[in-house]
């Protein structure tokens, strides 16, 4: 494994429980069918990218490494 | 040796401790003392629920999330074998089997759609919007009780018209129907109702919900049971019973865990004058205030689950078929992830708890749930500053060998 932790956002996945909103809502937002994860914040860091993967409860964002 | 010896030794028990275990530490608040030492110990036990079932009892906190992610792990409350942790009739047995077809019965692929159905009810800006409402109602209650005799009882005058009152608005039902919510909704609550009476209760809100649902199928309103019904048109996934169950559903959660911590925060608080002191001085410190409260109260203990094939932890083998008890009470005191899991500490970093569940069933309405605990504990802590405790904390009617964790009765004054 090499290199830093890149957010993957699997949206089939999400059960809206709105985690990554409420931890980052500069990076994170719901469309109205709320089902959608979006980036009106641009790209995910690879601080922000561990957190938001271990609060996501459905596996909906998930770390990968390069 | 075999497995199977290894896992008698490991956890299946010739007389199996039965669940809800009681509270049994110091302090009314700590899970029961049997749980750190299963976690301390990295084992799963059986126990026995008061249905007469035996269930895998799990109380660590990598185990819990991992088995709520597992596909093995199913939530179908059909199957014989899932433990229910409350004595129950026949009749209501049967009743939570099939209404757990509306929505926290059902695994994948089934879930995904029924559950897709009502986030856009319960997003984060949804939620927003709510919360003048919530605000408002709150203010209203804390007039009434400064206005009125003292000591007050908390539980009567905030924790339980405060949900009541929000889940009528959100879900639009009749301001006046209020009442039949809270009576319904507080007679389950009650640690001494019978498993005849719970059943005669919960007819009795299916008679009402029955009625307002047929009442929104003719004449959709723009609210959230409304717009499901409208949905509900153009995905045919309910037909009128399974709706009916989901407003109960939505009901029942949304009431009698809001109701629990709304009275549990505020006791947890005024134990804690220099935290509550701090939500006084710095409005942004009730947020994280509610996920520390949410975590340290947990006061969903255990979630049923059955095993579809055979799943390990730690040395045990647990096999299909199996039920289990996932226990989040247990997970949220689990110190490899919380330090110090018996401190009550607004400050640190709780939000990984499980309070509202992990995997796909975690609670949809968890942002309502902290809406409405901010501003509760906000409003109350900054508009009463004197506020107490009437009676020694010893002397509190706490619900502590119940599933679900709560107290009966809050005497306060100011």
């Amino acid at each position: 494994m090499t290199g830093a932790p890149r957010l993957v956002v699997n949206e089939d996945l999400c059960v809206g429980a709105g985690q990554c909103v409420l931890s980052h809502p500069e990076l994170f937002d719901q469309d109205d069918t709320g089902q959608v994860v979006v980036f009106p914040g641009g790209p995910v860091g690879p601080e922000v990218a561990p957190v938001v993967a271990d609060l996501c409860p459905s596996g909906a964002l998930s770390l990968a490494r390069d | 040796m075999t497995q199977d010896i290894a896992d008698t030794a490991a956890g299946e028990l010739a007389d199996p401790p039965e669940f809800p275990m009681r509270r049994d530490g110091g302090c009314p608040f700590d899970p029961p003392s049997r749980y750190k030492q299963l976690r301390d110990e990295g084992r799963v036990i059986q126990v026995r629920v008061p249905t007469g079932q035996t269930a895998w009892l799990v109380t660590r906190y990598d185990d819990v999330r991992r088995l709520l992610t597992d596909p093995l792990v199913s939530a179908d409350r059909r199957h014989p074998n899932m433990p229910l942790t409350e004595e129950v009739t026949p009749q209501t047995r049967a009743n939570i089997a099939e209404f757990g077809r509306s929505l926290i019965g059902l695994d994948q692929p089934e879930h995904g759609p029924r559950r897709r159905m009502l986030i856009p009810e319960f997003t984060v800006r949804r939620i927003q919007a709510l919360r003048p409402h919530i605000q408002h109602t709150v203010d209203g209650l804390i007039d009434d009780m400064l206005a009125g005799p003292k000591p007050a009882d908390l539980a009567t005058v905030l924790s339980t018209p405060v949900p009541a009152r929000t889940l009528c608005e959100l879900l639009g039902m009749p301001y006046e129907d209020r009442e039949l919510i809270e009576r319904t909704a507080a007679a389950q609550l009650r640690r001494s109702i019978s498993p005849q009476e719970r059943q005669q209760v919960s007819a009795e809100m299916y008679r009402y919900v029955d009625q307002l649902i047929t009442a929104k199928e003719k004449e959709p309103t723009d609210d959230l049971l409304g717009r499901l019904v409208l949905r509900n048109r153009e995905t045919g996934l309910y037909d009128h019973r399974l709706l009916v169950g989901l407003a109960m559903l939505l009901l029942v959660a949304g009431f009698e865990t809001t109701n629990s911590m709304i009275s549990l925060g505020v006791i947890g608080l005024l134990q804690h004058p220099e935290q509550a002191e701090l939500i006084r001085k710095d409005p942004a410190a009730v947020g994280p205030a509610v996920d520390e409260l949410l975590r340290y109260f947990t006061v969903v203990d255990a979630l049923p689950r059955v095993l579809l094939g055979d799943v390990q932890v730690g040395d045990v083998t647990m096999r299909a078929g199996d039920g289990l008890l996932i226990s989040f009470a247990g997970a949220d005191w689990d110190d490899r992830f919380f330090a110090e899991p018996e401190q009550l500490d607004i400050t640190r970093t709780s939000r990984h708890h499980v309070a509202f569940g992990y995997g796909i069933h975690q609670c949809i309405g968890q942002n309502l749930a902290r809406a409405e605990l901010e501003i509760v504990l906000r409003t109350l802590f900054t508009r009463v500053p004197t506020l107490r405790l009437a009676e020694p904390m010893e002397a509190l009617p706490f619900r502590d060998d119940t599933n679900i964790f709560g107290v009966d009765r809050v005497p306060v004054t100011w």
